[in-house]
């Protein structure tokens, strides 16, 4: 299979994230669409780990899932707080850390 | 300076004489100075527990240093006339690269002169003060002062450099300043005392300067080595020493265009008045010109400018002296005078050095006497200054008359009293060398005549002014006894011209030489005591025969200028005071608004460009990110240009 | 003794006392003054008893120095040392430090740094960041690593900036933060040099060890460029005109004896830089910007002199007087000779004396009456006559009389300057004039005329005030009449800084050549 197909996944699922990070105010939602982002990565780091034939990109991939891992506990964390103190889950709503 | 035979500068040198290493009592010079330096310390720090023997304390450490002096003075008649120079090497106080100094006093015919006029005009004045500040809470300080006084001047009259000279010539200063400003809690009197400091500052930059040229070209400061080395250096750089010291002289001796501090200087207590501004510290210009000999011999313009320096002063303070009602300030006016007639005749060179220290110590008795007589009615008068209000006062108090009349009879120049010899001298030198210095000198003998006379009659004579309630009386014997000393000196001080004995004794240091006469010396002399008595009879005829206001009178054009020091203090204001004040007031204005505006300027400019950037941290976590890709995908565009 | 550290102990008593005095309980105040004070004794004994050890015939070459490696990948160590300047530098700091802490004993009790209610600072805090300051001077003092001066030269910032922004006057967060503001900037310039000095230099172990970089040749245009960040630095801190304004702030508000911390000691490590690292480790860039520095002092002292004199506040006056001071402190180190540099050495000793003695006393009589305005003040020479009696010596010393120290240490500079730049000279002369102006015209409205109102009852000095009062007066007698001593040990470190700047004193043209010959 042509590998270039992997790369058009991977971009298309990255916009999808973007596009969800940027236009979605619900903090769960934003927080999927983060994570959809790193699966891309994800997906081009394996893709051309397999392309180039070593196997540098599937370790990074390892660590971004680690990370991944690490940002849905320190981030539900949050969100689950702000829910409560705030009774909403929309990102627009906190503001405060401004100037 | 006009005298065809200046010497060629190889002459000069050898003019210098031996200085030998102290031995004996020349060992004991520091103590001179030492002993009213403890006094002044003792006084000073001693508080309120010396109150009771402070006075006693001044006058004995005073008394000391003249028994000193006047040993010296002995030991050196006994010695030949090239064996009279003594030099005691203290410490050494400076090092570094080629300036090297030590602190060491030089006993010599020149300085021996002084330290017998100070130590023992200075006792007397000590013991005169005993009794005039007897009254005064704060007597033991005065003492304090003067004996700061005569320490720091004798360590100017005997100090072997330049630069030791200077402590003490800025001592005199300091110890003028507090005496002027002794009762300090009058405002004027400290405006005046702070006149007077900075005024003579203003000379001492010359006299610094002077030390820089000299170090610049000899590398050295000593007296000794610098009249060594002189003779080398060109003309120009002579003349400008010359003239930077006179700079300096120029402002201790309130000489003209730096006199006008010396009238205000009055503030201070009379007998300061005696002993500082008109015995002892005014003279140390003329002191440290003929000290300079070596330097002037070697320039005749340095001299030129010196002996006019001197004819401008003793006209214009004899003309500030006969308008003056204070009878303070008019004998102010006279001592500007005589001492322009010292710096005169120190300007005619070695025709004219012995003159000029023999008028200085012939005016050191007679003014002191003068003014402490002008003490004593001031005494009787409830402290009372204004002429005007005098009048009549021989027959109340004849000891004071007596003494002030010795001592006007000395002044104004009638043979055979001390100040004739002295100022006839100096009248005949000038003549010798130029008509013109000769005519000044002249008229200001007649002028001199004419202020005095109108001092002493319009205080002894003529009819009474005094206030209701004032009665005057003699002063108490400690006041008059130093009073008749002094009187003796103005009568007999001729005595030192006798043999030419004063002449022979300072040819050593200053050398001599007898002018050419331009006219006889017996027309001379009969010319100005025609003078004298024109000037005489013009103030009887003004003030005995016809009636003194009490008031003072709207007076000409003429005494309106001499009544106010003939604008001297205005031209200073216009000229340096308020041009001064301006820069002053413009320059903190631009520290502050300018400078420090500039610097919180560009410190205001940084935060308000921080404040309008925060602005962009909206909170929106979104918008945060919008930039965030905005940034990604800019960058990759700019990768991928770069790539094509 | 001969390797016994005595630099490094030196620095650690204070810091000792200042840990010590940290501990105590906030209600001991008065023990905290005690530990401080007899650390400051004892760190005045320590550098006593390195005299014993420091020969001075030999002052030319360091003495009295540890070398210990510190981050050698960087070529840093740590290095002390002493010549004949440094020395004396160190023998200011810690003869000024008792007499500073015994005059800010009362400081926090009473008059406008009284520190009441509860936001007040502690006198522990106050005493310990004055030993700390004197540790961190006494190190820049002894620094052979120019690294380790540039660490201590911002370090001390702090203590400086918790001094003035905690205990200072009414304006005390702004002058706090200008002060920290200029010196950091000065800073930043001198950390640029430091590292660059790393690439452009010989690097190795050593590499920012003093005596290794004296003979180094880092290019004309390399260390032209190096010379003006260090300079600037160091014209900052001094202060020179046009880098002056933060002074008269800063001295304005911080307590009396922190001024004389400040101007009497810190702004030393300024000109102190310039002789002992601008001049020995760029000699030709120093030759080259002489000239134009000699002009930048000139106007220090006649702008700052004339400042002073139309000043209304009475600290102000001083600091502008200060400024004048380091304007003559600068022209004799760059005129280079051998008078001009002596001088300028022996002006930093006598100018720290003179301005302790005038801002100290001045400050016992603010404390009384509780104003900085001149206007404030009148007649109190009636009342105490004491306290205006040292005050106007204190005035004397600082417009140089002859006789008092400041006077031989100007004069010095002076006749140096002359005989390299006579224009300059002229110049600088007219500030003697100006001096006797600032200093009268203060003590004759504070001092003489009629007694005005508030002053009555202006108690006299009072015997911790004398003891004060005493040592800076005995010290400006003495020094004034016997400055050999110091001059001795002055001398063969400016003869080797002058060699290194490759000048000689300018030959007066028709010398006395017996006579001189005679002397020596």
């Amino acid at each position: 299979m042509n590998p270039a197909n992997y790369l058009y996944l991977s971009a298309l699922l990255f916009t999808i994230g973007a596009a969800g990070v940027l236009m979605r105010r619900n903090a769960i939602i934003v927080f999927m669409c983060v994570e959809l982002m790193l699966n891309a990565a994800n997906l081009t780091f394996v893709t051309f780990a397999r392309q180039h034939g070593n196997l540098e990109g599937q370790i990074i991939a390892l660590f971004v899932m680690v990370v991944a891992a690490a940002e849905v506990v320190v981030g539900l964390a949050i969100i689950v707080t702000m829910q409560r103190t705030r009774r909403s889950a929309s990102v627009d709503d906190a503001h405060l850390l401004k100037y | 300076m006009m005298i065809p035979t200046s010497e060629a500068p190889a002459g000069a040198a050898e003019q210098l004489q031996n200085i030998g290493e102290a031995t004996g009592v020349f060992n004991l010079t520091w103590l001179m100075i030492a002993l009213p330096l403890f006094g002044a310390l003792v006084l000073l720090c001693g508080g309120k527990r010396t109150d009771s023997w402070g006075h006693i304390l001044g006058c004995l450490t005073v008394l000391g240093s003249f028994l000193i002096g006047a040993i010296q003075f002995l030991t050196l008649l006994g010695k030949d006339a090239d064996e009279r120079a003594y030099n005691q090497h203290l410490y050494d106080w400076l090092d570094s690269g080629n300036l090297q100094l030590g602190v060491g006093f030089q006993v010599d015919q020149l300085s021996i002169c002084f330290v017998l006029l100070i130590t023992f005009v200075g006792f007397l004045i000590h013991l005169y003060s005993v009794e005039y500040m007897a009254h005064d809470l704060r007597r033991r300080r005065f003492f304090g002062y003067l004996n700061l006084f005569i320490s720091a001047m004798l360590l100017l009259v005997l100090a072997d450099s330049y630069l030791l000279l200077f402590v003490g010539w800025e001592g005199v200063g300091l110890a003028s300043y507090l005496l002027i400003g002794f009762w300090q809690h009058v405002p004027d009197y400290a405006t005046a005392a702070k006149k007077a400091f900075v005024m003579n500052r203003v000379g001492d930059i010359g006299l610094l300067v002077a030390m820089f040229f000299m170090f610049d070209q000899f590398g050295s400061l000593a007296f000794d080595e610098v009249f060594e080395a002189v003779p080398g250096a060109s003309d120009g750089w002579v003349t400008a020493i010359g003239l930077m010291l006179l700079l300096g002289a120029v402002g201790k001796s309130a000489q003209f265009p730096l006199q006008a501090w010396l009238l205000d200087a009055m503030a201070g207590p009379t007998p300061v008045s005696a002993l500082i501004h008109a015995a002892t510290m005014v003279t140390a210009g003329v002191y440290l010109i003929v000290r300079s000999a070596p330097i002037y011999n070697l320039s005749d313009t340095a001299q030129l400018v010196v002996a006019i320096v001197g004819a401008i002063t003793l006209v214009i303070g004899a003309l500030i002296g006969t308008a003056k009602d204070d009878i303070k300030k008019a004998l102010a006016a006279s001592t500007m005078s005589q001492i322009g007639y010292m710096v005169l005749a120190a300007g005619l060179g070695p025709a004219g050095y012995a003159f000029a220290i023999f008028h200085l110590l012939t005016h050191g008795f007679f003014k002191a006497g003068l003014f402490l007589s002008a003490g004593s009615v001031m005494h009787g008068m409830h402290d009372d200054t204004d002429m005007r209000r005098y009048g009549a006062l021989r027959a109340a108090m004849p000891i004071t008359y007596a003494c002030f009349g010795l001592g006007f009879l000395a002044i104004i120049g009638i043979p055979p009293f001390a100040g004739f010899w002295s100022k006839d001298k100096i009248i005949e030198a000038a003549f010798n060398d130029n008509i013109a210095l000769g005519l000044c000198a002249l008229i200001g003998a007649g002028i001199t005549a004419f202020y005095m006379s109108r001092v002493m009659i319009m205080t002894f004579f003529s009819d009474k002014r005094w206030d209701s309630g004032v009665h005057p009386h003699e002063s108490p014997k400690l006041m008059t006894l130093p009073l008749i000393v002094l009187a003796g000196g103005a009568v007999l001080g001729g005595g030192l011209l006798i043999n030419d004995g004063i002449v022979t004794w300072l040819e050593p240091v200053v050398g001599h030489e007898e002018a050419h006469h331009r006219m006889p010396v017996w027309a001379l002399t009969a010319l100005t005591l025609f003078v004298i008595v024109v000037g005489v009879a013009a103030a009887l005829k003004m003030y005995q025969f016809s009636p003194v206001a009490r008031t003072q009178p709207q007076g000409g054009v003429l005494v309106h200028a001499a009544r106010h020091d003939l604008y001297q203090d205005t031209v200073n204001e216009a000229v340096l005071m308020r041009p001064g004040q301006w820069a002053t007031r413009f320059l903190v204005w631009l520290d502050h608004r300018g400078l420090d505006n500039l610097v919180n300027g560009l410190a205001a400019l940084l935060g308000g460009t921080a404040g309008r950037l925060r602005r962009v941290q909206a909170g929106f976590v979104r918008s945060y990110a919008l930039t965030m890709f905005g940034g990604a995908a800019l960058t990759v565009l700019a990768v991928l240009v770069v790539r094509l | 003794m001969e390797d016994f550290p005595f630099m490094t102990v030196a620095m650690c008593v204070p810091l000792a006392g200042a840990a010590l005095a940290g501990l105590t309980q906030r209600s001991q105040a008065e023990l905290a003054r005690r530990i401080a004070l007899v650390a400051s004794l004892v760190t005045l004994g320590v550098v006593l008893l390195a005299a014993t050890e420091f020969n001075s015939d030999n002052g030319s070459t360091y003495q009295l120095v540890e070398n210990h490696n510190w981050i050698s990948s960087f070529g840093v160590s740590y290095a002390l040392g002493v010549d004949g300047i440094g020395y004396v530098m160190v023998l200011l700091t810690a003869v000024l430090m008792p007499i500073i802490l015994l005059a800010s004993w009362r400081d926090l009790d009473e008059g406008e740094h009284a520190q009441t209610g509860p936001g007040g600072g502690t006198t522990q805090l106050y005493v310990s960041m004055m030993l700390v300051l004197e540790a961190m001077s006494i190190g820049q003092f002894a620094a052979l690593d120019v690294f380790l001066f540039y660490v201590l030269f911002e370090a001390m910032l702090i203590p400086m900036y918790i001094l003035i922004g905690r205990f200072g006057g009414p304006q005390r967060q702004y002058a706090a933060v200008k002060f920290l503001l200029y010196n950091l900037l000065g800073g930043l310039l001198m950390l640029v040099a430091v590292v660059w000095i790393n690439f452009a230099g010989p690097g190795g172990e050593k590499a920012y060890y003093l005596p290794n970089l004296v003979q180094y040749d880092f290019g004309t245009d390399t260390a032209r460029w190096l010379f003006l960040g260090f300079f600037v630095a160091f014209a900052i801190k001094a202060p020179l005109w046009p880098f002056h304004t933060w002074l008269p702030d800063a001295m304005a508000e911080a307590t009396p004896s922190n001024g004389v911390l400040l101007s009497g000691i810190l702004d030393k490590v300024g000109v102190f830089g310039m002789l002992h690292l601008c001049l020995p480790l760029f000699p030709e860039a120093a030759r080259h910007f002489a000239p134009a520095i000699v002009v930048l002092a000139l106007i220090s002292i006649l702008y700052g002199a004339m400042v002073a004199i139309g000043q209304t506040d009475l600290k102000r006056l001083i600091a502008y007087a200060s400024v004048s001071h380091f304007g003559f402190i600068v022209l004799g180190i760059f005129v280079m000779t051998s008078q001009g540099q002596s001088g300028a050495t022996l002006y930093m000793v006598n100018h720290g004396f003179a301005t302790a003695g005038l801002l100290l006393i001045a400050g016992f009589m603010m404390s009384r009456r509780g104003s900085r305005l001149i206007s404030s003040y009148g007649g109190v020479q009636k009342v105490a006559p004491v306290l205006a009696g040292s005050f106007l010596f204190a005035g004397l010393a600082n417009l140089s009389l002859p006789g008092l120290s400041p006077f031989i240490s100007e004069f010095m500079v002076l006749i140096g300057t002359f005989t390299r730049y006579p224009i300059a000279g002229y110049f600088a002369v007219a500030g003697v004039l100006l001096a006797a102006l600032y200093v009268l015209i203060a003590y004759q409205r504070t001092m003489t005329g009629e007694l005005t109102e508030g002053n009555e009852d202006t108690p006299d000095l009072k015997t911790r005030e004398l003891l004060v009062v005493t040592p800076v007066i005995a010290v400006i007698l003495a020094l004034g009449f016997f400055p050999k001593p110091l001059l001795d040990v002055i001398d063969p470190a400016v003869e080797r800084t002058l060699t290194q700047v490759e000048r000689t004193d300018p030959r007066p043209e028709h010398p006395v050549q017996v006579a001189a010959e005679e002397k020596k």
